[in-house]
């Protein structure tokens, strides 16, 4: 393992300084804690929290800001936070509208957010939460803990957060990430494993010229390893998934966020939606929002996810496309 | 009769297990999660270790409600808000002064399941607790027995938490939060806990 770090345990907590000291015009630190707020106030408005573990950078802190989240809880690395640090985060960002959590489907993320649901009620603070599951790679949902939550988490944010912004409340907002979420889907293809700094080896093994479709953002095993391939035909796997999962039309509204994984340069990332491109054009969709970057990452693994987002709502887009101020969006 | 200072002396002893095991749990938990049980499992027992030091305790209670919130603000993932739970739910059987074993074991098992829904046989801690809740109450809890109950979840296939993902590969490896449960059951009976 080569890292540019010190002590892996203090790793969490040395980054979010760094952040922190580079971006303090947008973020604060709550002192004591790993969670990063917005300097911005938005009275009376619902504040949009996320988290989750950390090792997704730039996901959750780098967006935090107005018009996205107004805080962001950071665990250790790949591991959700406890609740008495969201807890933390949700008293000191609601303005007397309420808190959203934005929680991604994992065992443990679900059950620390529950739980500081629970300790807020106690404080008389009114919070509600949203479950982000768009990775398609999981198909039998009865008997695992069901699809995960990974890159479309990153739209979720931003449509919610337009849509706090602009003054919805708590109720309208969790109706609206209801009809929202079942809209995004992401699939991703793997080329190498990601290493835990404290763990200090590969989370998986994969051969140098092999891939793996499916995989998840802490290394969860995908549906299909294979040879390497060239970009085109993983972008027609990636793509023939989601047809089968979204069912699409001629004329459709669409968004694509291509996403890398943290290790895969933005040079593959546009090789890739290059092909996507193509891919979409033949499936006669009409594209409306396209993103390239690497936003929900997982550490140092290569690879790329593909999602998607049919727009319903032309709403959905104007709070896609409307400026924010943020470290990463 | 659990006493308060039976009730230390067993919760420093699994987090002593836990420190001496911290490389081998996450081994087990690379195999079918993410590699990261027994530095957790270690970081939350070194802060309970710590808050268990810092003052004198009245009640059993007090103790467990303490070792709890310590379990839960610092072990992370899933396995904080479940062993978090479990301790919070003894605590609040416990009440004051003395209490009886396996009353407060079978409140844990309850916090437990009510946070994690998980099933006999789903491949969880829930394999370790609730035989074993049940052989404290019959009085016939032993280390062989322990033993057992973590190696059945070799065969068995992963329903709850990241390891579900692996559906038919998470077969052939021990669930690592059962074995972290083990360390548990397996402290109460080296520190006498459950001796009349």
């Amino acid at each position: 393992m080569k890292k540019i770090m010190n002590e892996p345990e203090k790793i969490v907590d040395e980054m979010l300084d760094g952040l922190v000291f580079t971006e303090d015009s947008i973020v604060e630190r709550l002192p004591g804690t790993n969670v990063i707020a917005r300097t911005y106030r938005s009275e009376g408005k619902v504040a949009v929290i996320s988290g989750g573990g950390s090792g997704h950078e730039p996901t959750h802190a780098g967006f935090v800001g107005k018009g996205m989240l107004a805080a962001a809880v950071c665990g250790p690395v790949f591991t959700s936070p406890a609740p008495d640090q969201i807890l933390e985060a949700v008293k000191h960002a609601d303005q007397g509208a309420g808190v959203l959590l934005v929680i991604k489907n994992y065992t443990g993320d679900v059950m620390n957010f529950e739980m500081a649901e629970e300790l807020a009620a106690m404080e008389d603070i009114s919070v509600d939460h949203i479950i982000v599951n768009d990775d398609v790679a999981v198909e039998d949902s009865t008997y695992t803990a069901g699809r995960r939550g990974v890159a479309g988490t990153i739209l979720v944010h931003k449509i919610i957060g337009g849509a706090a912004e602009a003054g919805l409340p708590l109720k309208e907002l969790k109706t609206l990430a209801d009809q929202l979420i079942p809209s995004i889907k992401t699939l991703a293809v793997a080329l190498s494993a990601a290493t835990v700094p404290e763990v200090g080896k590969p989370g998986f093994e994969l051969a140098e010229d092999e891939i793996e479709y499916g995989i998840g953002i802490h290394g969860e095993p995908g549906y299909r390893r294979e040879k390497i391939k060239s970009s085109k035909e993983m972008a027609l796997e990636l793509i023939e998934q989601l047809k089968k999962n979204f069912n699409w039309h001629v004329g459709d509204r669409y968004g694509v966020l291509v996403n890398g994984m943290g290790a895969t340069p933005l040079m593959e990332q546009y090789v890739f939606i290059n092909d996507i491109q193509h891919l979409l054009r033949e499936e006669q969709l009409d594209i409306a929002f396209k993103k390239v970057g690497s936003y929900m990452t997982s550490l140092d693994m290569a690879g790329i996810s593909l999602t998607m987002i049919r727009l319903k709502e032309e709403q959905w887009l104007k709070w896609l496309q409307e400026p924010v101020t943020t470290i990463a969006w | 009769m659990l006493t308060v200072e039976k009730t230390i002396r067993w919760l420093n002893l699994f987090g002593q297990k836990v420190e001496e095991k911290k490389v081998y749990l996450s081994e087990l938990d690379q195999a079918i999660g993410d590699g990261d049980h027994g530095t957790n499992m270690a970081r939350g027992t070194a802060a309970m270790k710590t808050v268990l030091e810092q003052k004198a305790y009245d009640t059993v209670q007090d103790v467990l409600k303490t070792a709890g919130m310590a379990l839960l603000s610092k072990i992370g993932g899933a396995s904080g808000p479940l062993y978090g739970s479990a301790f919070i739910g003894m605590a609040k059987q416990a009440g004051e002064g003395a209490a009886d074993v396996s009353a407060i074991l079978e409140a844990g098992l309850e916090g437990i399941r009510k946070r994690g829904n998980a099933e006999a046989g789903d491949k969880t801690m829930v394999d370790v607790w609730l035989p074993a809740v049940d052989a404290v109450k019959n009085k016939e809890l032993s280390r062989e027995r322990i033993d057992e109950w973590v190696k059945a979840t070799e065969p068995m296939k992963a329903k709850k938490g990241r390891a579900s993902y692996l559906g038919e590969r998470s077969i052939g490896h021990m669930d690592p939060g059962a074995v972290s449960s083990g360390l548990l059951f397996e402290s109460m009976i080296e520190e006498g806990v459950l001796d009349e």
